[in-house]
């Protein structure tokens, strides 16, 4: 009788188990996969030759200049601003430290165009700064400077975020171990630390990476939108929609999809060796 | 070797230490034994310079090394869970002490392979330098752990919980391994447990701790048989506690026998075997509490429901304060 009651409910916990996983890869289908495969649809539509073309316009090569650029500059200062913060947030105690936590999530809760806006209300003409910035001939704002304060705002959670709970996971034994045993600071941080957070470094600075390349929001208030000089990939391929060109608009938002799938089999890879190596470790 | 002076600490509204002294003598094995709280961890940790006190004094050897952080005291570390480096092998942990040296006191890459190989043969893990810590069991982990202390040549070794982690068998061949160790190389040792067996049977001398202060200190014989406090007296070894006017009254199970009148009536309510005697537990009539009393295993023991007359052979007086009161042993 318990085994019959026992069957039933497995067989129960099938059906519902085989909706549940058919209705999640429906959803994942029709909302994810379909529009990527539309995006590449649409920017070959015309032919290898015509998105070759497509995207070697000087303002579409421009775009991707300055994307990378960008992502170069912003990605590794946040790599370094949040390994100092969640450093810093583990294995200190001070006061003030609640706030810290929240701070660092604030670009995460503040709306993307909000974030744009605080900086040209800093940096702007007419904002705080502005007139002092105009007198020196410093340009923030409608130029490169303001773009990658704006990244470096919206993609500043990513690395702290992924690591803050793996320090304090891994807690402070064995930096204290290498320091008795008489290694210097810079020592203790290069051999033993680093080493016990590279992976969650990695995909956190890889998230970093795909959201200062795709960023659009923030990045949108403060370029002005100046072809080939203020102009990103996500802002590029905006503008080119904006004046019905579908197959430049397609084959540059092509590109950026690709970057992003670069990164997420990137990402699944580093998952998988993170896994192992946590796994090896208890 | 090592003299603490009046060190006081706090965290935050906690008071951990309150006035610590305590020295220590070259070569010796000492024991800081005491209750989670007492204050233990935090006393080793800032002899090491893990941590700092408040205010008092740490010296090594007349030199006042109060201000000097932990790379700078040179000593031994074993940590209560190994704190090995996960990512390195065996090899690699033992010999980076020596690794991260600079200079001209870096040894060659040689001769830090030939020391970290002697090292793990002096703690019997030879042949397992490429094995990763996760590899090994609890017991070889914290060898691994003591060579790695070793590697930097400290005459101060300090050891937090050292067999905590391990189970039964193992923890007392280590104990007696690490025993013959620390005469074999010279060391002056510092360990901190909350097991009294542990402290009695390995240490020179036993400092007892409760609450951020030194209860006694002194040899495991004279913790043991004189306890300068209550606390101590029922801390250390088994004790029955009795009321005696406004203080309280402490003897041994093994120091109890039992007699045909004049003693304290006792109804028995237990009786096994533990060891090699019977152990009794039963309820002191007068005042409602439990004793336990050993008889010797040759005797037949009373039976359940029983009533017994009991009378220690040695007992001790302690005040309401705690403190125990002089006198001819009763």
């Amino acid at each position: 009788m318990s085994r019959e009651t026992t069957l039933r409910a497995t067989s129960e916990g099938h059906l519902s188990q085989a909706l549940l996983i058919g209705g999640a890869l429906a959803f994942l289908g029709f909302f994810l996969a379909l529009p990527l495969i539309a995006v590449f649809g649409e920017a070959l539509k015309a032919g290898i030759g015509t998105f070759a073309t497509a995207i070697q316009t000087p303002d579409a090569l421009a775009s991707i200049r300055l994307t990378l650029f960008i992502a170069a500059i912003s990605v590794p200062l946040n790599m370094v601003f949040g390994i100092a913060a969640s450093w810093a947030i583990t294995k200190f105690e001070f006061s003030g430290k609640a706030l810290l936590i929240t701070l660092i999530d604030l670009p995460f809760s503040i709306s993307p165009v909000v974030s744009g806006l605080i900086f040209v209300l800093l940096f702007g003409a007419n904002g705080v700064l502005g007139p002092w910035l105009a007198a020196h001939d410093v340009k923030i704002i409608f130029a490169v400077p303001g773009i990658v304060l704006a990244t470096l705002f919206i993609t500043f959670p990513f690395v702290a975020r992924e690591l803050i709970p793996l320090i304090m996971e891994q807690g402070k034994s064995e930096e204290e171990a290498a320091l008795s045993l008489g290694a210097n600071g810079w020592q203790t941080f290069w051999y033993v630390t680093l080493p016990n957070i590279r992976w969650g470094l990695l995909y956190g600075v890889l998230l970093c990476n795909a959201r200062a390349m795709g960023e659009f929001g923030a990045v949108s208030v403060v370029s002005g939108h100046i072809r080939g000089e203020t102009n990103t990939m996500p802002l590029h391929v905006e503008i080119l929609y904006n004046e019905y060109d579908f197959v430049g608009a397609f084959a540059v938002a092509s590109l950026l999809a690709l970057l992003a799938l670069v990164t997420l089999v990137a990402k699944s890879v580093l998952e998988w060796r993170f896994e192992l190596n946590s796994g090896a470790s208890h | 070797m090592i003299r603490c002076t009046a060190i006081t600490k706090r965290f935050g509204s906690f008071a951990a230490l309150h006035g610590i002294d305590l020295h220590v003598r070259p070569g010796e094995f000492v024991a800081l034994l005491g209750p989670s709280g007492s204050g233990k961890t935090t006393l080793l940790r800032i002899i090491a310079g893990l941590e700092f006190q408040d205010s008092g004094q740490v010296l090594f050897a007349d030199e006042d090394v109060s201000r000097r952080n932990v790379a700078d005291r040179h000593v031994g570390f074993v940590f209560q869970n190994y704190a090995l480096f996960r990512h390195m092998n065996v090899a690699d942990n033992v010999a980076f002490g020596l690794s991260v040296r600079k200079g001209r006191g870096k040894p060659s890459r040689a001769a830090i392979k030939e020391r970290a190989e002697e090292l793990l043969r002096l703690v019997q893990l030879e042949g397992l330098g490429a094995r990763y810590p996760s590899q090994l069991s609890g017991g070889q982990r914290q060898r691994v752990a003591l060579a790695r202390a070793l590697a930097i040549e400290p005459k101060l070794l300090l050891l937090d919980e050292p067999f905590g982690a391990l189970d039964a068998k193992v923890r007392k061949d280590l104990r007696r391994w690490l025993r013959d160790l620390h005469k074999a190389m010279g060391l002056t040792s510092i360990f901190v447990t909350h097991d009294q067996e542990e402290a009695l049977e390995l240490a020179d001398r036993v400092v007892v701790m409760n609450e951020g202060r030194i209860e006694q200190i002194g040899t495991p014989e004279e913790i043991y048989m004189n306890p300068a406090t209550s606390f101590v007296s029922h801390f250390v070894g088994e004790t029955n506690r009795v009321a005696k006017g406004s203080g309280e009254l402490h003897f041994r199970p093994h120091d109890t026998e039992l007699v045909s009148e004049g003693g304290e009536a006792v109804l028995v309510d237990n009786v096994f075997r533990k060891g090699g005697v019977w152990r009794i537990e039963g309820i002191l009539q007068a005042q409602q509490v439990l004793v336990e009393i050993d008889l010797d295993a040759a005797s037949t023991p009373p039976s359940l429901g029983e009533v017994v007359q009991i009378r220690p052979r040695q007992s001790r007086d302690f005040n309401s304060a705690g403190a125990q009161l002089k006198g001819e042993p009763q």
